[in-house]
């Protein structure tokens, strides 16, 4: 148990007079050690699971597939890199490999929502709710894993860009921030004049969002003031998502009371020349690059830290299993989820393969969902998070075929929950 | 007078007593529509129109809606070529060239790469004007180096060099006037100077113009209908599309700005229909060596976003079977030559004639065009779309939640007209709901709409609109420039979170101490207007 002064010390947040820290600061100090902590990515547009995670030994997917398919796993340049003499990754996700290798990153193929929605608004709608099927849910499913406990730091939970993601909208207070460089007012006293504005405000949503905003603001005062080096040699790729990592990073390594952060990489709607020349370039390829490598980076950058962390990707829904008339693909529905962190247990292909044989396709084209989106996600949610409340995040869903993501110890909490 | 005074107070108890046995949640909804019969003051309803109907007050435009009455000052709006023009307006767009230009104008004027590599390779003809030949060959000196370039560098170093050179770039005009920059861009960038224009133009209108509701209404249709102006081509068309099916279209018939849009090579390249084609026979022999002999077959991503973001909605009872058949109808729609600023053009070569079925409606074998336009028709008339297009103007209009009554008088009248888009608006403009306590401030004002309201409110003089542009940005809608198909939200919550806030206290506060480059305001009159922009009063409209 860390007392104050040592955590001040380490946070970086020591700007704060002992005696002026204020209550959420004091409250932070004593609950962060070892918070656990859940970081969301979505891939908005609907990626391509099927040249993510490579079933090359299925060879309906060379069949559907005979101008974009990633070469079978080999020698020659491009080849899909082997994972379990069935499933491979892209070779753009190679900074990915060791991390599957080292058993801390799980891939659970052919997951998706039981929804059969095919619209990138809905699909992505649902996955944030948490509620497949159900449009009328105001929240989303990681606003309600917070609980209501004292300790709330007012960067409990973070959605990094200009806007708040649907999955973080709920009653426990959330902030979106672009950048943690820029959070502040550029005038000091003008600041302190619209905080007390905002405090004084009858228009309730916008009392509560500025008061979560001046509290983020004072508490993010300190990390703005150094440039954040990343550890272990981690390099962080240009661009949004790399970035929104970094960030993320930054304030996990704050101990600041970060316990949920979102961020998403849109740009996966590849409805016409997915990939360039080669099958393993083009737009695909470069935003697997971009993806893979600031995964890479944010768990290298962690270390050990990442013991506490867990990262899991999720995209609305998968892309049809042939390819279609401009090297491209359409909308489908099953796809593929990557989860990792030092509980979890990796290096394995979680997940029922249906296959890709036309009579083994959803509706005749696309693969079919054989793991509801929510079992991994209530795994993490209930192994990970320790939340005990299963229903309240996933209202109306109960577990048909648990995946045993985490350690048996986190299971047998699971179960008695 | 006393039996009367006991009736009504056992209808009360009766009301509270009923609706003590409606669950909590529809009695919330019961309260919220009670609001909509609400009446406005006067006042309350100059401020109201101005606000709904415009990007906000100006200093004297109280006075004027009132001196006029509400309802003259609303149908002279709903006929904007009625209103002469703010010359103030006329004459900055005078200083944006590419705004006025045909497509296939202004890729020669401010070439694609496409076109510098053709004169290079001598399949086009170098310009014979001077000033133009000057720009080609700059730009063709320049793109010959960077290929010498990318023989030295990796190709992460080549981008990384290139960046450079345009962020210096965009930092050097980014402080000149519009003016300026408009003719720096025409000659070192031209690409940049057709994106920044049209932006640009965008805030000048809705600051500027006094045709308010029509500026109102192109941002909302072009959100609708949204394009991407980063997509490829897309830079080059978006400015003709913006004005030719859209603004031309704002108070017509919906189903004429649907056939402008679907026509309309931005979208047609944005949604991908123009590669779209009748897919190959299983027998036909396809080339295995070019990849794009090979790039043929049906391309679903227009027909589904037809249906499900333009016409029927989500919900509006489609099936994935639906797309398809759409999506065949809609094969050989095509542009010519998208990159060199070709127009629309249907390639019957392409083109399914096989009998379709598209929402029951059968649509024969053997057909060309016409089975694109009948479903246009088919799509445009449906009770769905009267609907979902109802409920979208009265979420822009009147509130997040418009109450479900004046959507079934709105959608009446779109049946009515066959979709005459002004009589619907007359509808709402006229409605009890509009007018109501229910609508009175209860939406958050978008990014654009806060920027604008603030320059319109201090009066502000403006010689640059990039950096309003930019503050837009930073609240989470870069103008333009929203990637997916949906548009931004019309639900005006999706505005409220700390990021955004954040970014419009500091907008604010860069506003009243004159520190937004472009932007004056008299410090002495409206520095405390500008400064009230961030407050939470002024985030509602």
């Amino acid at each position: 148990m860390a007392t104050r002064r040592v955590f001040l010390k380490n946070s970086g947040l020591a700007i704060f007079g002992i005696g002026s820290s204020p209550m959420w600061l004091e409250r932070t100090v004593a609950a962060t050690t070892n918070k656990k902590i859940l970081v969301v990515i979505f891939q908005r547009g609907a990626a391509d699971g099927l040249n993510i995670v490579v079933p090359h030994g299925d060879k309906a997917y060379y069949a559907g597939r005979p101008g974009i398919a990633i070469p079978k796993p080999g020698a020659n340049e491009g080849a899909t890199l082997d994972l379990d003499g069935f499933f491979g990754l892209n070779p753009n996700l190679k900074s990915l490999l060791p991390i599957f290798n080292e058993k801390k990153l799980a891939i659970i193929d052919a997951c998706g929502s039981p929804d059969p929605t095919r619209s990138h608004f809905d699909g992505q709608d649902y996955m944030e709710s948490g509620t497949p099927g159900f449009k009328a849910t105001r929240d989303g499913w990681l606003n309600r894993t917070l609980t209501d406990d004292k300790t709330k730091s007012p960067i409990r939970a973070v959605s990094l860009g200009p806007l708040l993601a649907r999955t973080l909208r709920g009653s426990q207070p959330a902030v979106a921030l672009n950048s943690v460089k820029d959070f502040q007012v550029r005038d000091k006293t003008a600041g302190e004049d619209y905080m007390s504005r905002y405090a004084a405000s009858v228009d309730t949503q916008l009392k509560g969002t500025g008061k979560d905003t001046f509290e983020a603001i004072r508490l993010l005062e300190s990390l703005r003031k150094v440039e954040y080096a990343p550890a272990n040699g981690a390099v962080y790729p240009n661009g949004r998502l790399g970035s929104s990592l970094k960030q993320i990073a930054q304030m996990i390594k704050a101990n600041a009371g970060l316990e949920v952060a979102f961020a998403d990489l849109g740009g996966w709607d590849h409805h016409v020349n997915e990939v360039g020349v080669t099958p393993y370039t083009g737009p695909l390829a470069n935003l697997l690059r971009e993806f893979g490598g600031s995964l890479a980076a944010f768990y290298q950058d962690l270390g050990p830290r990442m013991d506490d962390v867990v990262l899991t990707t999720m995209s609305e829904f998968g892309r049809t299993a042939r390819e279609n008339g401009n090297r491209g693909t359409d909308h489908g529905h099953a796809n593929v989820m990557f989860t990792l962190g030092g509980s979890v247990r990796g290096g394995k292909i979680y997940g029922r393969w249906p296959g890709l044989e036309r009579e083994q396709l959803y509706e005749g084209r696309d693969l079919a969902v054989t793991t509801d989106f929510r079992e991994v996600l209530g795994e993490v949610v209930m192994g990970h998070l320790g939340q005990q409340d299963f229903t309240r995040v996933f209202p109306g869903f109960s577990s048909k075929a648990p995946l045993g993501l985490f350690a048996a110890s986190a299971a047998t909490t699971t179960k008695s929950s | 007078m006393g039996k009367i005074l006991k009736t009504k107070t056992f209808g009360l108890a009766l009301i509270t007593l009923l609706l003590a046995l409606v669950p909590l949640d529809a009695k919330k909804v019961i309260a919220s529509l009670a609001r909509f019969n609400e009446k406005l003051s006067k006042q309350q309803q100059a401020e109201h129109t101005l606000s709904r109907l415009s990007f906000g007050v100006r200093p004297g435009d109280l006075e004027a809606i009132q001196k006029l009455g509400v309802k003259k000052w609303i149908d002279s709006q709903l006929n904007p070529q009625s209103i002469p023009e703010n010359p103030e307006l006329v004459a900055m767009l005078a200083t944006m060239p590419t705004l006025a230009l045909s497509t296939e104008e202004l890729v020669l004027k401010y070439p694609t790469p496409q076109v510098l590599t053709a004169v290079a390779t001598g399949r086009m003809k170098m310009p014979e004007d001077p000033q133009l030949k000057e720009v080609y060959e700059r730009l063709s000196q320049r793109y010959n180096a960077r290929i010498e370039r990318k023989k030295t560098k990796d190709e992460e170093e080549q981008l990384a060099s290139q960046k450079g050179i345009e962020e210096r770039l965009r930092r050097r005009v980014g402080a000149m006037t519009t003016e300026e920059r408009s003719e720096t861009l025409r000659k070192l960038a031209p690409q940049q100077a057709v994106a920044s224009e049209l932006i640009e133009a965008k805030i000048y209108r809705a600051v500027l113009s006094e045709r308010q509701l029509n500026e109102v209404l192109a941002d909302f249709w072009f959100n609708h209908f949204n394009v991407f102006l980063d997509k490829g081509a897309d830079r080059w068309l978006t400015t003709a599309y913006e004005r030719e099916a859209i603004r031309a279209n704002v108070l017509g018939r919906f189903s004429d700005m649907v056939r402008a849009t679907a026509q309309s090579p931005a979208m047609l390249f944005y949604l991908d229909n123009w590669i779209s084609s009748v897919a190959p026979a299983v027998n036909e022999k396809v080339s295995r060596v070019a990849p794009k002999a090979r790039a043929r077959g049906l391309n679903e991503n227009y027909a589904r976003e037809l249906m499900e973001l333009h016409t029927l909605g989500v919900d509006g009872g489609y099936t994935q079977k639906d797309v398809q058949e759409v999506a065949r109808c809609f094969t050989g729609w095509t542009i010519e030559e998208p990159n060199r600023g070709g127009k629309f053009r249907f390639a019957e070569r392409v083109h399914d004639k096989g009998e379709k079925v598209v929402l029951g409606v059968t649509i024969p074998a053997g057909g060309g065009i016409e089975d694109g336009l009948q479903v246009i028709e088919i799509l445009s008339g449906h009770p769905a779309t009267a609907r979902f297009i109802s409920r979208k103007l009265a979420q822009r209009f009147v509130a997040d939640e418009p109450p479900p009554a004046l959507i079934d008088r709105m959608a009446t009248t779109y049946q009515k007209t066959s979709g005459d888009l002004k009589a619907v608006m007359k509808t709402m403009l006229a409605s009890r709901e509009f007018m109501s306590a229910g609508a009175y401030k209860s939406k958050m004002k978008s990014p654009l709409e806060m920027v604008a309201g603030a320059l319109r409110a201090t009066g502000a003089t403006l010689t640059n609109a990039l950096p309003a542009a930019q503050a837009i940005a930073q609240m989470g809608q870069p103008l333009y420039r929203k990637q997916e198909p949906t548009g931004y939200s019309n639900n005006g919550e999706e505005w409220l979170n700390s990021a955004g806030l954040l970014a419009r206290i500091n907008f604010s506060v860069s506003l009243s101490e004159n520190k937004l480059q472009g932007v004056r305001i008299d410090n002495e009159l409206y520095s405390a207007t500008a400064k009230n922009m961030g407050a939470p009063e002024w985030q509602r409209r």
